[in-house]
């Protein structure tokens, strides 16, 4: 079943043509991966879908619903969440704080009920803690859930940022370069998440990745873009292998 | 070294950290309730702590949560006072009645002042609300119906379910309340969806939405309810000065509140009363050093001689008389904590806290910031 749906996709920042007519479906249930040199437009196919930009022409959907209708509010509690190539975590509250935000979609509440902290109030903060404490044992964070994240260190904080995504729920998890920063080990970790999060999670994740080993850790499929424009998808080993692709990373 | 055990999800919910804390907190309130006995003659200036507290609460929510830097704040306390002053008095409502009006007047010019301020960031939302401010002092002047004008109009002592609070204890204990209910209210929105709301605003506006927090709706809602405090605390503070006249309210009163905030110690509550403490009681120090230090000066100076004594003490006399003592000093002062000490008072008063609930093991490093020069503000 196709989840996500991008058709013609082009994005004009003034003169720059970062996307370019890109059309691509993320099925339900795989590991998706957007490779490209730098530049090649790889985040803002990500800020796209966040309704951060608005495309200048093309068409998003997700389970059939027109994207491009729906605020960059609503988008979380759609289902999709995302992760920052530079980590846009909250720097000055806690772990716990952080990720508690990443039940905010789900934090339907009255002003009144907050202001007093009436018992419904209360019961929703102890139902979204719990939440929250399911991420924190799935990420192996408990021993930084009080920790204000500008004391992390820059590891820990990637996986913080994963967490709160993951505390929204989501159907399909949007990460940008997870790898990026990180070291060889704690690259090895993240393979081994995104596989949890895709098997026992069950959620779609869409990926941009550097690290080949990574991506061919646990890609399904791989989309490669240069300048905007899709060059080929396939499985890892079909889109490597590729001659437009060796010419885009090789710059022959 | 002292250990805190969890157990139990319910416990991150509490006001109050453990037993050790809340007990501290029942011995001030306990303080609080007899100072009056204590100290009669300061009861008034105490009176302006408290509603300075609320004020400090309030820009806190704003500036120091939300991350919107508000130079007009002296204008929300300018609507109150004023709206709680025509209703009760020219309207005849009665007071509860009025102080809520005034809190809902000052919301809805906090919703007027949010609204374009959504566009904008940083210093240039500082300066439409600086531009706001001016406007509001311009309307308070001129709207003579109901302000008097330039003129100004006195206040009556304020009545309340019928029983006159004209005493200075009434009045110490009314502020008392009002500010323990408005740290009460705040502190619940703090720990709720919408002060986590605030925070991701403050510290990262594009992960806030892309989580789900709709930017428009909580900013235009702390503007709401800070404004609204400051209604309330406009309310008790014209009763405490007993005559409004437009000036009052002017920006110089605005930078006071930026610097409680600052001083004390931006994102925390704490911060916003010890800021209020200090700006509310620097006057009364500096009124009271105006009559002892010149003399001090002159005593000291004498003891190489007479005649250097009496100049000494003229000179210092003349130095602090000054005419922009008060200001220059406060500026001084924001300068310096901004240089020293950007976690404010209650920063410094945590590092002490724990440097005492670890000995021996306080590490100095625990409160250095790292710096970090990932993030960037384009997305890419
Ligand atoms: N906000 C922006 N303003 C102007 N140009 C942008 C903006 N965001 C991205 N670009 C441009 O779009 C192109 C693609 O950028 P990006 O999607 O970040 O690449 P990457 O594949 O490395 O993530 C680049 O040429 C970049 O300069
Ligand atoms: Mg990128």
């Amino acid at each position: 079943m196709t989840l996500l749906e991008a058709e013609q996709l082009s994005m004009n920042f003034g003169g720059i043509r970062a996307l370019d007519g890109v059309s691509f479906e993320v099925n339900s249930g795989e590991v998706f991966t957007i490779i490209g040199p730098n530049g090649a437009g790889k985040t803002t196919i990500f800020n796209l879908i966040s309704r951060i930009y608005e495309p200048t022409r093309g068409r998003l959907a997700f389970c059939g619903r027109d994207l491009l209708r729906v605020p960059a509010h609503d988008i979380a509690a759609l289902g999709i969440a995302r992760t920052f190539q530079n980590i846009e975590l909250f720097e000055h509250a806690s772990v716990l704080q952080n990720l508690l935000l990443g039940r905010h979609a789900h934090a339907r509440g009255r002003f009144v009920e907050e202001l007093l902290f009436l018992p419904r109030a209360r019961a929703r903060e102890v139902a979204h803690r719990e939440a929250v404490e399911r991420v924190i044992d799935f990420l192996d964070l408990q021993a930084h859930r009080d920790s204000l994240v500008v004391n992390l260190p820059y590891g820990v904080r990637k996986v913080v940022e994963m967490g709160r995504a993951l505390c929204t729920e989501p159907r399909l998890l949007l990460l940008d370069e997870p790898s990026s920063g990180l070291s060889v080990e704690e690259t090895e970790d993240m393979a081994f998440w995104i596989q949890d999060i895709r098997t026992v999670l069950g959620i779609t994740v869409l990926m941009v990745e550097h690290d080949m080993s990574l991506v061919s850790a646990v890609s399904d499929r791989v989309l490669a873009l240069d300048y905007g424009r899709v060059l080929t998808v396939g499985t890892t080993r079909e889109v490597q292998a590729h001659p437009d692709v060796v010419k885009a990373y090789l710059g022959a | 070294m002292r250990f805190l055990l969890k157990t139990s999800y319910e416990q991150d919910l509490r006001l109050f950290r453990d037993a050790v804390q809340r007990n501290w907190y029942i011995a001030l309130g306990l303080a609080l309730l007899v100072l009056p006995a204590l100290v009669p003659t300061y009861l008034v200036d105490i009176s302006l702590v408290f509603i300075y507290g609320l004020c400090g609460v309030s820009l806190m929510v704003l500036a120091g949560y939300t991350g919107l830097v508000s130079l007009g704040h002296a204008a929300f306390l300018g609507i109150g006072a004023y709206a709680h002053v025509y209703f009760v008095q020219d309207l005849g409502l009665p007071w509860v009645i009025s102080v809520a009006l005034a809190a809902a007047v000052t919301a809805g010019a906090g919703v007027l002042v949010g609204l374009p301020a959504l566009r904008m960031t940083g210093v240039y939302l500082s300066i439409a609300t600086l531009a706001f401010a001016l406007i509001i002092q311009e309307v308070l002047t001129r709207w003579e119906r109901v302000t008097h004008g330039l003129k100004g109009r006195p206040v009556d002592k304020p009545v309340i379910f019928g029983v006159s609070l004209a005493h200075d204890a009434a009045f110490y204990f009314l502020c008392l309340a009002a500010l323990i209910g408005g740290l009460w209210l705040t502190a619940n929105l703090l720990r709720a969806p919408t002060g986590r709301a605030w925070v991701a605003i403050r510290d990262s506006e594009i992960a806030a939405q892309s989580m789900g927090v709709n930017r428009a709706r909580y900013k235009t809602l702390a503007f709401a309810y800070s404004a609204a405090l400051m209604g309330v605390a406009g309310a008790l503070f014209a009763h405490k000065v007993g005559f409004l006249a437009p000036d009052i309210f002017s920006v110089l009163l605005s930078i006071q509140f930026l610097l409680m905030v600052v001083v004390g110690g931006l994102g925390s509550l704490h911060g916003a009363l010890f800021g209020a403490a200090f700006v509310a009681l620097l006057p009364v120090l500096i009124s009271e050093a105006r009559d002892r230090v010149p003399a001090w000066a002159g005593q000291v100076v004498a003891l190489a001689g007479k005649d250097a004594g009496a100049a000494a003490f003229l000179g210092v006399d003349r130095f602090v008389k000054q005419p922009g003592l008060e200001p220059g000093l406060f500026g001084l002062i924001l300068v310096l904590f901004i240089l020293f000490e950007p976690l404010g008072v209650y920063g410094r008063w945590r590092k002490v806290q724990l440097y005492f609930s670890t000995f021996p093991l306080y590490k100095r490093a625990t409160f250095r910031r790292q710096k970090t020069y990932m993030r960037s503000e384009r997305l890419r």
